[in-house]
């Protein structure tokens, strides 16, 4: 590596930039650190600090703002700031705080560390919201391998379960494999983009806008081609999408709640912000990547929404119920190769997402099934009657999902269809209104299951104590779903908070 | 912002606003609850019929009470905007009229759970009140499916016989109607180039840039067959009858007489406005579908022995005569459609609360199971008959029915006169199982089972808290039998502003 080029990274170095992600690796040390110096009977204080630490972490984003750093590149090129990141910033950041929320109650049933959960946790979000802002391969591939480690510890956190375990070991393998693939593609980009007999080649191909540049000198490049393939396949892996998501509803069963949380929510909007930053680089490849994306788009609705439809099994439905979601986003990506305000489109739907799933799977949390990875639609039996508060939260929750006005998700559904009208995709349209469709069965069964059948065998069986799903619902745990809730309804009836956030970054 | 426009505006908040305090209200017990819920009902019909006597638009036939909120969609020219015009104007009052009588009637049911049976009608109707008070089509549809949701979750919870099955089979089928028509209409929205969803920019903007054919074509078969679906048009049809046949009475009556006309109202005011040539692309499967809906659903109404059915048939059978209206293109047929929606929705909606109050004293819907119950309820019998006299069509003048049958058949004779061979023949149908259940219910010798069933409960003739919700729904129906010009007046005008139908009238 020149030493003139570690001069240029060196003094484009704006630490001031990276403020949220550094504060968030501080906080994770000190949590390792408090745990040493605390003494036991104070430990159960750490998780909060962390919680408290995250929010105001948040608070500076939202209300510091990007103003006195203002837009563009930094780190010498690896790291660009612009409204987009910024939105995504805020995103990962309000998902690990419900996740954390959601690790204090499931870490609290086990006998298992704790500590180290919240401090991985709090790296993997550091490294998503880099991740979000990269501009440069190589930062990219950093960002991402630092999160996906980290994804593999806190998939086989339940080190005491088999299904965990078993969870980690499939994640850890097709991780490393998808892993493989993107690296293949950046190393053919590299190869491709770096060869001085080509038009527009540089010495540092790796640079998002320097590959723009050499991909629409040489759109037909062989190597190009592949490297945008492999990729792409490599971010396929992430958000779920066909024929990467084999791991999705396994990996989802297996993992404790928290964590599936994460990777519902974060790991997904990971792969749709770096998708959408890539399209972009991509764009001089467009006549070869919208159709390749618009056939996976496809598929990955019909799959998602056909196989969840005789899922019993909670985690495993809302693990393919995502893949379907991942489909849907995938068609706002496609427009907005037209469509100036997609993005925005996506975004919505991502936020909207984001309320919703936190919603479940906090109900999810609350119930004391069997195990978690054996929660079924049995389970939720007479959930409204046993806890109308879990109840109406669920049905909020899974109707946001199926996209049920008047809840936040049937507005980004709808910003969705638009969008994809507005850019003359009628074919993908047509999927996504057959996959709403098909989706509403199986969405209908989650909330049958947990409304309608009154009829329980408890008759003949002895009446042992059913368990009182959401006992240790505290103050804040009520807070933390009321502010989920209260946010999917509020934004399908009025969603001017979300909509100028989006708008003025 | 036009004066009284608040009018609309709390006819749709205030609904909604106490739907919540009645949850609140459990804890005050069940006649805080009853209190809440019936003022929650009571004020929007207050304020519509205020807005009924106030109507004074700008132009004649125009928007009055028009209000604008910016709720934070502008980047694809959505915002709530809300008016009446001559259109919604009768279909607003009506919504609020069977919304008060479904209410009371609600209040002083006996199901479990009250409190939040009567949210979810609350919410329900607050949907219904906006769908009518909206020009803005993103929503007019927001509000139908606030409307729709409460159904399900009414039918599934509360419910009768197959209430799983019918909850399931209604919110497949209607989820499918409206994805169909949402596409339409987004599908309107960007080919027309206003970038809006404002019905009246939208009209303004394709009236001096009217979008091709084969555009017009598409999307109108999308809204007919996803507007379609929602009516209960023939062959899709078949959720309905089950579905009300489940659902408990009160969601019946508001979904059936109003929440089901939305799909009519939009291709009045939305579908043919603002695509004029769809119709006419479309009339060939219009007719025969429709045709559909009177024959053969008639016959299938005549082939029922449950009451509840029966009248779930009868209902799909006269959406048919309501397309056919809506085929014939024309100012008087279109006049015809809204006044029998205004009509068909109060009738219906007293067919099916009379319905359960015959339940409640036979302890059955099996027609064949009844008998001479006039004898014991002469009350409960003369409301019914007068009720299904109403809902054929039959006593003249009198009743509101009558006109809008009388235009539609007058303008449907003008558009083709053979099919008025059909609407006869669908006439004597609905004739025939009409004076068969008054017959079977009411007169005749007692069945075995109705006396047996006597026994354990005594028959009483109609309370008067069940009398009251029955009279406000009739007087309704007699007011505008005796007063129609009282609505058609403001309908002609709005009419008459489309070009559309008025072309079809000079023909």
């Amino acid at each position: 590596m020149p030493t003139e080029y570690l001069q240029q990274i060196a003094e484009t170095n704006s630490w001031v930039a990276i403020g949220p992600e550094l504060a968030l690796g501080i906080l994770a040390l000190l949590l390792l650190a408090l745990e040493v110096l605390l003494p036991k009977v104070a430990h159960g204080a750490i998780p909060r600090i962390a919680v408290i630490g995250q929010l105001a972490i948040l608070a500076s984003l939202l209300w510091g703002g990007m103003s006195d750093v203002g837009t563009g590149e930094a780190f010498g090129g690896m790291i660009r700031f612009d409204e987009t990141g910024q939105i995504f910033r805020i995103f990962f950041l309000i998902t690990s705080v419900f996740v954390s929320y959601l690790g204090m109650v499931s870490l609290d049933r086990k006998t298992l560390p704790q500590i180290e959960y919240f401090h991985i946790l709090l790296v993997v979000t550091a490294a998503l919201m880099l991740l979000a802002q990269a501009n440069h391969f190589v930062m990219l591939f950093v960002a991402l391998e630092t999160a996906t480690v980290g994804f593999y510890i806190l998939v086989s956190y339940f080190r005491d379960t088999v299904v965990s375990l078993e969870a980690g070991l499939k994640y850890l393998i097709m991780g490393a494999l998808s892993s493989a693939i993107l690296l293949f593609g950046i190393v053919l980009l590299y190869g491709a983009g770096s060869n001085p007999a080509l038009m527009g080649s540089s010495t540092d191909p790796m640079n998002f806008g320097n590959l723009t540049r050499f991909l629409s000198a040489n759109p037909a490049d062989t190597l190009g081609l592949l490297g945008m393939l492999f990729v792409l396949s490599g971010i396929a892996f992430k958000i779920g999408a066909f024929p990467f998501q084999i791991w999705v509803p396994d990996v989802y069963q297996g993992a404790p709640i928290p964590t599936t949380t994460l990777l519902a929510i974060g790991s997904k909007a990971a792969g749709f912000a770096m998708l959408m930053r890539l399209v972009d680089v991509f764009a001089p490849l467009g006549d070869w990547m919208y159709p390749l994306l618009s056939a996976l788009a496809v598929l990955t609705i019909m799959f998602g929404n056909l196989a969840a439809l005789t899922q019993r099994n909670l985690k495993r439905l809302m693990g393919l119920s995502g893949v379907s979601h991942a489909g849907f986003l995938m068609l706002g990506v496609i427009a907005s190769r037209t469509v100036e305000w997609a993005g925005t489109a996506v975004m919505f739907y991502l936020f909207a997402y984001l309320l919703a799933s936190i919603a479940v799977f906090a109900v999810m949390a609350h119930i004391d099934g069997a195990s978690d990875s054996e929660l079924s639609l049995d389970d939720l039996g007479n959930l409204a009657k046993r806890n109308g508060f879990l109840g109406l939260a669920l049905a909020v929750g899974i109707g946001s999902l199926a996209g049920i006005p008047p809840l936040a998700g049937f507005i980004g559904k709808l910003l969705i269809f638009v969008a994809t009208f507005q850019a003359e995709q009628y074919g993908l349209l047509g999927v996504a209104v057959v996959g709403v469709v098909v989706s509403i069965y199986y969405y209908f069964g989650v909330i049958k299951a947990a409304f309608f059948e009154t009829w329980r065998f408890s008759e003949d069986e002895e009446e042992t104590a059913e368990p009182v799903p959401g006992s240790r619902l505290g103050f804040f745990g009520k807070l933390a779903i009321v502010a989920v809730v209260a946010g999917s309804i509020v934004i399908g009836f009025y969603q001017a908070p979300l909509s100028s956030m989006l708008a003025g970054g | 912002m036009n004066d009284f426009a608040s009018l609309v505006q709390y006819s749709i908040a205030v609904p909604l606003v106490l739907a919540f305090i009645t949850l609140w209200a459990k804890s005050w017990g069940r006649p805080a609850v009853q209190i809440v819920a019936v003022t929650g009902f009571a004020i929007p019909l207050i304020l519509a019929l205020f807005a009924w006597m106030l109507y004074n638009p700008a132009e004649p036939g125009g928007y009055a009470f028009v209000s604008d909120l910016d709720t934070g969609l502008s980047i694809i020219g959505i915002s709530l905007h809300l008016g009446l015009n001559g259109v919604s104007l009768p279909l607003f009052v009506m919504a609020a009229t069977v919304g008060l009588a479904a209410g009371l009637y609600a209040a002083q049911s006996k199901a479990e759970n009250l409190h939040r049976y009567l949210f979810c009608l609350l919410v329900m109707h607050a949907g219904l009140m906006g769908v009518f008070a909206s020009i803005d089509i993103f929503f007019f549809y927001f509000f139908h499916e606030l409307a729709l949701i409460p159904t399900f979750i009414m039918v599934g919870i509360w419910g009768g016989r197959d209430r799983n099955y019918a909850a399931m089979k209604m919110t497949i089928y209607l989820t499918l109607g409206a994805m169909l028509s949402l596409v339409g209409l987004i599908a309107i929205y960007v080919k027309s180039g206003a970038g809006s969803f404002d019905l009246i920019t939208l009209k303004a903007h394709l009236a001096q840039a009217p979008l091709a054919e084969s555009i017009q074509n598409y999307a109108f078969g999308l809204l007919l067959f996803g507007f379609g679906i929602l009516v209960s048009l023939w062959p899709f049809h078949t959720w309905a009858p089950l579905g009300y046949g489940a659902a408990p009475s009160s969601a019946a009556m508001l979904h059936a007489g109003v929440l089901k006309k939305f799909g009519l109202y939009g291709l009045i005011q939305v579908a043919v406005p603002l695509l004029p040539n769809g119709v006419s692309l479309w009339e060939g499967w219009i007719v025969w579908l429709a045709l559909g809906n009177v024959l053969i659903v008639g016959f299938i109404a005549v082939a029922q022995k449950d009451l509840k059915q029966l009248i779930g048939y009868s209902s799909v059978m006269h959406m048919g005569y309501a397309f056919l209206g809506i085929a014939a293109m024309s100012v008087l047929g279109l006049g015809g459609v809204v006044i029998m929606m205004v009509a068909h929705g109060l009738t219906v909606a007293l067919l099916f609360m009379l319905s359960t109050m015959v339940h409640h004293r036979t302890q059955t819907f099996e027609m064949g199971e009844m008998g001479g119950l006039a004898k014991k309820a002469p009350v409960l019998a003369a409301f019914f008959v007068c009720a299904m006299m109403a809902s054929i069509g039959l006593p003249g003048p009198g009743l509101a029915n009558f006109w809008g049958e009388l235009s539609i058949f007058m303008a449907v004779y003008e558009f083709k006169n053979w099919l008025i061979f059909a609407i006869v023949a669908g006439i004597v149908i609905s004739a025939i199982y009409g004076l068969r259940a008054i017959a079977g219910v009411f007169f005749g010798k007692e069945s075995d089972e109705f006396v047996e069933s006597q026994k354990e409960v005594s028959v009483v003739d109609m309370s008067w808290s069940e009398r009251v919700p029955a009279l406000i729904l009739i007087l309704l129906l007699f007011f505008i039998g005796f007063f129609p010009k009282t609505i058609t007046e403001s309908l002609n005008d709005s009419l008459e502003l489309e070009p559309v139908y008025v072309k079809g009238d000079s023909e």
